[in-house]
């Protein structure tokens, strides 16, 4: 074993003092939680939260034929996206395993944002750099001196209101270029571009926590003042949200993660994004023979699977089917905070995938007894 | 806190009570180490405990944990308390956070005292 030394965000010392418990996630020495991680689940879902994604890569395609580039790259036709759009996206290996799932931001015709995973950034920057060889197109990693932060809840909107006043209360300090009006207006999976003290700010309508949110990319210099900033006008509507809340927000919310509902030995079409890759409406991309060709008839399905008691199954767990035979395992489970019972997320035969089909979990030994549901676990009203 | 606590290695805290009998619960680092605790796994009264092997489950939202038991003995009674409330273990660990208690004939050799745990716990 190598020992590194792991990566710190630029908001290290602010996480450090609020107390916060840190873990290492990919490489980068995260906050998991600051106080209690249930707490900040239920904020979320309540009010808003506060989190330092900054472990999160962000490779930057510029160039006239950036967006032939990512059309070839990535499963999606990222051509077909307007300025100020956003999609979600996957990358592919040569055979149709999943590389990454990304989120794609366009900032002009010849520019594209490409955001992703912590622990994908470097293979994605690599294979974007590769797959746009042939293409009049500039690859720049730009995940080192970048930080986002996510504002995520209910109240979310009201929040970067509050910011949005406290910057033009002092003379153009605080945010530039993104009026009210524009936050207000903002639909899921668009953004805006402006300034906060001076520097670049994308602002996004996007989340991975089923609630209302924003997503805030500044440059790392100017993110200890973002941070400080959202929490002086957010007050105890915004709470500081670490990692482990984050991770059972989206499985509430049935979102896929990299490495457990995704991954390179798993088709797509396994994970219910089947219909991502642009079969349709565009030429050659990586990996789509591969998809095209797989016989995924016979392959395990991903379901969500719920539970009575307080007892969780966890990822790997073993599904069994009526008879008693090994019929999938769990990628993901957790003790639903919001709904009080267990949920999970599993792989299971494709035969067994109906909604109330009943089904057992073993759980490091004991049998648990699960129930197929359809996706989301949770939908905000 | 007046009776003098005793700490194993993996985070158990033992506390002999004047009848005897040991209560048993987790430490407030190993409460903090886990997060809210959401599940506890204990085992039934009457149950066999060996000092270093597993006596059952502790889960937070993240992850399981198994529960090692820090005595050689025999359960007693379980709380109830933090079976239906397992954030006890987190808002109490040493108080209404504990987790059983157990009858026994000898305490083993490396249980630690305070400042031994303390000390294990910083290195």
């Amino acid at each position: 074993m190598v020992e590194q030394s792991l990566r710190s965000t630029a908001l290290e010392a602010v996480h450090e003092s609020l107390g916060a418990t840190f873990t290492d996630f990919a490489g980068w020495r995260m906050p998991v939680r600051y106080d209690s991680d249930l707490a900040e689940h239920a904020a979320v879902r309540e009010r808003a939260g506060l989190f330092d994604l900054s472990h999160m890569g962000e490779i930057h395609l510029r160039g006239p034929e950036a967006a032939a580039a990512l059309d070839h790259a990535l499963a999606g036709k990222l051509s077909a996206v307007s300025v100020g759009r956003a999609k979600y996206s996957l990358l592919l290996t040569e055979d149709a395993g999943v590389i990454d799932d990304v989120i794609t931001y366009r900032l002009a015709d010849d520019h594209f944002l490409v955001v992703a995973n912590a622990s994908n950034a470097d293979a994605d920057a690599e294979a974007l750099a590769s797959r746009s060889a042939g293409f009049d197109v500039e690859v720049e990693d730009s995940s080192d001196g970048t930080s986002l932060l996510a504002v995520q809840g209910p109240l979310s909107e009201e929040i970067l209101l509050r910011l949005l006043a406290a910057g033009s209360a002092d003379e153009g300090e605080g945010v530039v270029g993104i009026g009210a009006e524009d936050i207000t207006a903002m639909k899921n999976y668009r953004f805006l571009t402006g300034t906060y003290r001076g520097q670049d700010l994308l602002v996004a309508r996007t989340g991975y926590t089923g609630e209302d949110g924003f997503e805030l990319y500044v440059p790392d210099a100017t993110a200890v003042e973002l941070w400080t900033q959202l929490t002086e006008v957010g007050g105890e509507d915004l709470t500081p949200c670490g990692l482990a809340c984050r991770d059972t927000l989206r499985l509430e919310a049935g979102m896929p993660l990299y490495g457990h509902e995704l991954g390179a030995d798993l088709h797509p079409s396994q994970s219910g994004l089947g219909r991502l890759p642009a079969l349709t409406s565009k030429q050659d991309f990586v990996g789509r023979s591969a998809f095209e060709s797989a016989e995924v008839d016979d392959l395990p399905v991903l379901v969500g699977l719920v539970a009575e008691g307080r007892r969780a199954a966890r990822a790997g767990s073993v599904v069994r089917g009526p008879d008693g035979s090994e019929v999938g395992s769990v990628s993901s489970g957790a003790l639903s905070p919001t709904l009080g019972h267990p949920i999970a997320m599993a792989f299971v035969r494709p035969e067994l995938t109906d909604v109330g089909t009943e089904l057992v979990v073993d759980v490091r030994g004991k049998d648990l007894p699960v129930r197929v549901v359809a996706l989301p676990f949770y939908s905000r009203s | 806190m007046t009776a003098e606590l005793l700490y194993s290695k993996d985070h158990e805290w033992v506390r002999v009570e004047s009848d005897g009998v040991a209560v048993i619960g987790v430490t407030d680092y190993a409460a903090e180490q886990l997060g809210d605790v959401v599940y506890v796994d204990l085992p039934e009264t009457g149950a066999e405990l060996s000092a270093g092997s597993e006596m059952g489950e502790i889960e937070s939202t993240k992850s399981v944990s198994d529960l090692f038991s820090p005595i050689d003995g025999t359960v007693t009674e379980i709380n109830q308390a933090v079976v239906d409330s397992p954030e006890l273990v987190n808002s109490a660990p040493f108080e209404d956070g504990w987790l059983l208690r157990a009858s026994f004939e000898s305490l083993p050799e490396d249980l630690l005292d305070a400042a031994g745990y303390q000390a294990f716990t910083a290195s």
